[in-house]
């Protein structure tokens, strides 16, 4: 019988829902804290004015229209692999293969490309996206037949397609090597920029910016209006009430892994024939797992995993620009933007509860 | 206050208050239990009875209002404060450790030397066991079980802990009569010993012969406390609904039964590979309702899932009888197959918030559960599920802030309302309810009383399992009674009597054919 007589200090209230000014507020205030302790960080760490460091990080980002332009550009690429994650997450099927479906996407259009040098221009303009994207959905394809037909562990099977993805594009290097010795093949099709991605004016990075501002739309549609994007979201609340609807749970996962991996494919195809007109192992560069937190932190949401994609890249590249300009290495930056993620993160927390003090005049209302 | 001295109140609430964003749970309550009585706490579904509870447990904290323990104001900051305060509560869920033993469960989490003599502790359960009058089996593994000897583990292990303040919530809602009986034995016998007992419960012939006292709330308010001595089924009923009901089911006669449903020889299996339904024949009609009758897990469950196409059957044969006369063949028929031959089966499964409804989805997309596939094109629409939803709630009086709400955090009798709405929408050929008033309250059980009497009434063939004997035997036309998987008979709901029905539930014997 020895129970604490003290109320606690505060205990935490769900909210009903919280407005959305309220919730912007939350993040803005999220954010403002985070750049003061980091400014409290980099004065502490390297002594230097932390408004230079901020003004450093900007002009990387966004300081000149090129460099605005590029950035925009990988922050739709990134925003694409995090669609080829989107769906699968909204059906509970942990995709982490999105690093090898971009990879064979890739690849399979760097075959077109070179195989397909003499084939007119129209029919490069849709073999090249369509092998890219058939390879896509296959990759995606495979962990989801067996997920569906033996209940295989779909984050393991997804992972390990992964490095199966990295040696074939190993191989395809070796067999395609240009010039022979280089280890590499080159800038594909150079001359003539056969099946290379057209620029639109002068502006070679506006088109694949459209493209997949164009897929956020259409799957956001896809998602919420159709019967398909339906089928999805039941398969991922429970399977037992996707049986109990008469949903083909088996159909749904498989076809929803196949569109899955083929928007990862068109990433694959936007990286070889749009950016770099090359493939390489490191062509996605960990972007598949990045690609994770962009669909999480946009909660799914094709629009809110927009912000989530540039602002992220946004930080990778002003980061590079803090290490040239100030001599820190890169890990300064990753600092900076572990703070963000931190408070960003952090701030959900008080969008959906809020702490109930304990109230001090109690004693005094009884007295 | 009664006869009872106020310095013998183990636990006094005064003034509770709990809110979860706008939904009030419980408003100023209060709420009393002697030492050595059996306290009630009645109320219909989503009275508040298990919040309030769990603030005495350490699961939720009150928003306002004092608590007191033997006339001392405490604090309960979470459940093991509740343990040191000398209070278990049983939930209806219960929290053991599936294979881990009785005696395992018993001790499990408690301060003891590092080398267990499992002799010596066992010796000590069992003392308890005696003194109690409980009937448990300390080497039995959890997973062996049935739910009333989970149950006597749980609160065994309250027991063991110390606690003399025991809160049951809906304890008898999993048990058969006589595993009811022997749990109240207990509970006197440990009332007897001084012991302080809350039982949370909506069954009124149990308040009668159990408690001491009732309290009653009320839509999260406190209503008041009654003597057991002074309260009659209707005056109880009056409080807890603040309103008059009629306490009799309508029952009218079937008019041109045709045979609907014909199961031949039907067996399913579970993935253990144990007979769950075993070689199950019989026929059910239009214009009635086919009650089914049986210990809850004798394969009820099995026999509506193999109809609606969820469960393969391993044997045997199912027809259905269309409107012109001509039998399908629904046995080797998937669910979606069923449905797009344009037979209508609706279904309310025993698992509500798992099966029949996606929790996190509101009114309108669970509407669209059976609807989305209408309509030509990829897109599914979504104004005739938005209509159904408002007629839903209109119609039966669903309580929701908006139709877009989650069903998953609306209270268990709106749920099933919502449920049975949608499934009755279809206006279907057949309609199959498992326990369709499980955890309802007594105005919404006749409410869906009168949807299936409906159906009934408009040539539907209704097949309906139930738990409550009283209510079958006063709804329907015929009962089939289950037992172990077996089919034990087929009897007239309006002649038949709850102990004949009892005896082909526990009894194996094979009854006449009505």
């Amino acid at each position: 019988m020895s129970a604490p007589v003290k109320e606690p200090l505060f205990h935490v209230v769900k909210r009903d829902n919280a407005g959305l000014m309220r919730s912007v507020l939350v993040r803005v205030i999220a954010i403002v804290l985070a750049l003061l302790v980091s400014a409290v960080v980099i004065v502490l760490l390297t002594g230097m004015n932390p408004l230079h460091v901020y003004a450093a990080l900007w002009d990387g980002a966004v300081g000149t229209s090129r460099r605005a332009w590029i950035t925009t550009r990988d922050a739709a690429i990134l925003l694409c692999i995090g669609f080829a994650v989107m769906p699968a997450f909204r059906m509970r099927f942990w995709n982490i293969g999105a690093e090898g479906q971009v990879l064979v996407g890739a690849m399979a259009t760097a075959a077109v490309m070179i195989y397909g040098k003499n084939l007119p221009a129209w029919a490069l303009y849709t073999l090249c996206p369509a092998a890219g994207i058939a390879a896509g959905a296959i990759w995606g394809v495979i962990p989801a037949f067996f997920k569906a037909h033996w209940n295989t562990n779909e984050t393991l099977f997804t992972l390990m397609l992964n490095y199966i993805a990295t040696q074939l594009v190993a191989f395809g290097i070796i067999f395609w090597e240009n010039p022979p010795g280089s280890n590499s093949v080159g800038l594909i099709n150079a001359k003539g920029k056969i099946g290379w991605l057209p620029s639109i004016g002068k502006n070679s990075y506006l088109l694949p910016i459209l493209i997949v501002v164009g897929l956020a739309l259409i799957l956001f549609v896809y998602m919420r209006y159709t019967k398909q994007g339906y089928e999805i979201t039941v398969v991922g609340e429970s399977e037992n009430t996707a049986h109990y609807a008469a949903i083909n749970v088996k159909r749904v996962i498989i076809r929803t892994m196949a569109i899955c991996g083929g928007i990862g494919g068109i990433a694959g195809y936007l990286l070889a024939a749009g950016v770099g007109h090359t493939i390489s192992t490191g062509l996605s560069g960990g972007r598949g797992f990045t690609a994770i937190v962009v669909a999480w932190l946009g909660k799914l949401n094709p629009f809110a995993m927009m912000v989530v994609a540039f602002g992220l890249v946004f930080m990778e590249k002003g980061a590079l620009e803090i290490a040239s300009q100030f001599n820190l290495n890169e890990n300064a930056s990753e600092i900076l933007t572990g703070i963000l993620l931190f408070f960003i993160l952090g701030c959900e927390f008080f969008i959906n509860y809020r702490l109930e003090f304990r109230k001090h005049n109690k004693e005094g209302v009884k007295a | 206050m009664h006869n009872h001295p106020n310095n013998n109140a183990m636990i006094e609430m005064r003034g509770i208050t709990k809110r979860f964003g706008q939904v009030t749970a419980n408003e100023n309550v209060d709420l009393t239990v002697y030492r050595g009585e059996i306290l009630s706490v009645l109320g219909e579904n989503g009275s508040g009875k298990t919040s309030l509870m769990n603030m005495l447990a350490g699961i939720y904290f009150p928003d306002a209002g004092h608590i007191f323990v033997e006339g001392r104001e405490v604090v309960i900051r979470s459940p093991k404060d509740s343990f040191d305060l000398g209070i278990g509560m049983i939930h209806q869920h219960f929290k053991l450790v599936d294979v881990l033993t009785a005696a395992e469960n018993i001790i499990l989490g408690l301060p003891g030397a590092q080398v267990l003599d499992m002799k010596a502790v066992k010796a000590d359960i069992q003392k308890l066991l005696d003194k109690y009058g409980f009937e448990l089996d300390l080497n039995a593994k959890i997973y062996e079980m049935s739910v009333s000897q989970k149950q006597t583990v749980e609160i065994v292990k309250m027991l063991y802990r110390g606690a003399h303040i025991l809160i049951l919530d809906e304890p008898t809602a999993v048990l058969t009569p006589q595993e009811t009986d022997k749990l109240f034995q207990v509970l006197r016998n440990m009332r007897a010993q001084g012991h302080s007992i809350i039982i949370i419960t909506h069954k009124l012939n149990e308040v009668l012969s159990l408690s001491d006292r009732v309290a009653v709330l009320r839509k999260g308010q406190y209503v008041g406390t009654v003597d057991t001595k002074d309260a009659t089924e209707m005056s109880l009923t009056e409080m807890m609904v603040g309103e008059k009901v009629v306490l009799d089911i309508e029952r009218p006669d079937p008019v041109n039964p045709v045979m609907k449903i014909h199961m031949k020889d039907v067996t399913v299996v579970n993935k253990e590979g144990r007979e769950v339904l075993s070689h199950a024949t019989f026929k059910a009609y239009t214009g009635e309702i086919l009650g089914i009758a049986g210990i809850a897990g004798s394969g009820q469950k099995e026999l509506l899932e193999v109809i609606s196409g969820l469960q393969k059957a391993v044997t045997g044969n199912i027809e259905y009888i269309n409107r012109k006369g001509h039998i399908k063949e629904l046995t080797k028929m998937s669910a979606e197959k069923i449905r797009e031959i344009g037979i209508r089966l609706a279904f309310v499964p025993e698992d509500r918030l798992g099966m029949g409804l996606v929790a996190s989805m509101g009114m309108t997309d669970n509407m669209m559960l059976r609807s989305y596939k209408m309509g030509k094109g990829i897109f599914s629409r979504r104004k005739e599920p938005h209509d159904l939803a408002e007629r839903i709630k209109k119609d039966l009086g669903v309580v929701t802030p908006s139709i877009e709400w989650p069903v998953g955090r609306m209270s268990g009798g709106n749920v099933q309302k919502v449920l049975v709405g949608r499934e009755i929408a279809s206006s279907p050929q057949v309609l199959m309810v498992a326990y369709p008033v499980r955890g309802l309250d007594i105005n919404s059980s006749y409410q869906i009383y009168h949807l299936l009497n409906e159906q009934k009434k408009q040539g539907s063939c209704v097949i309906c399992v139930g738990e409550d004997l009283d209510v079958l035997l006063a709804l329907c036309d015929r009962i089939l009674v289950l037992a172990d998987g077996k089919i034990t008979g087929v009897v007239d709901a309006r002649t038949a009597t709850k102990e004949q029905i009892g005896l082909m539930m526990t009894n194996e014997t094979k009854e006449v054919q009505a």
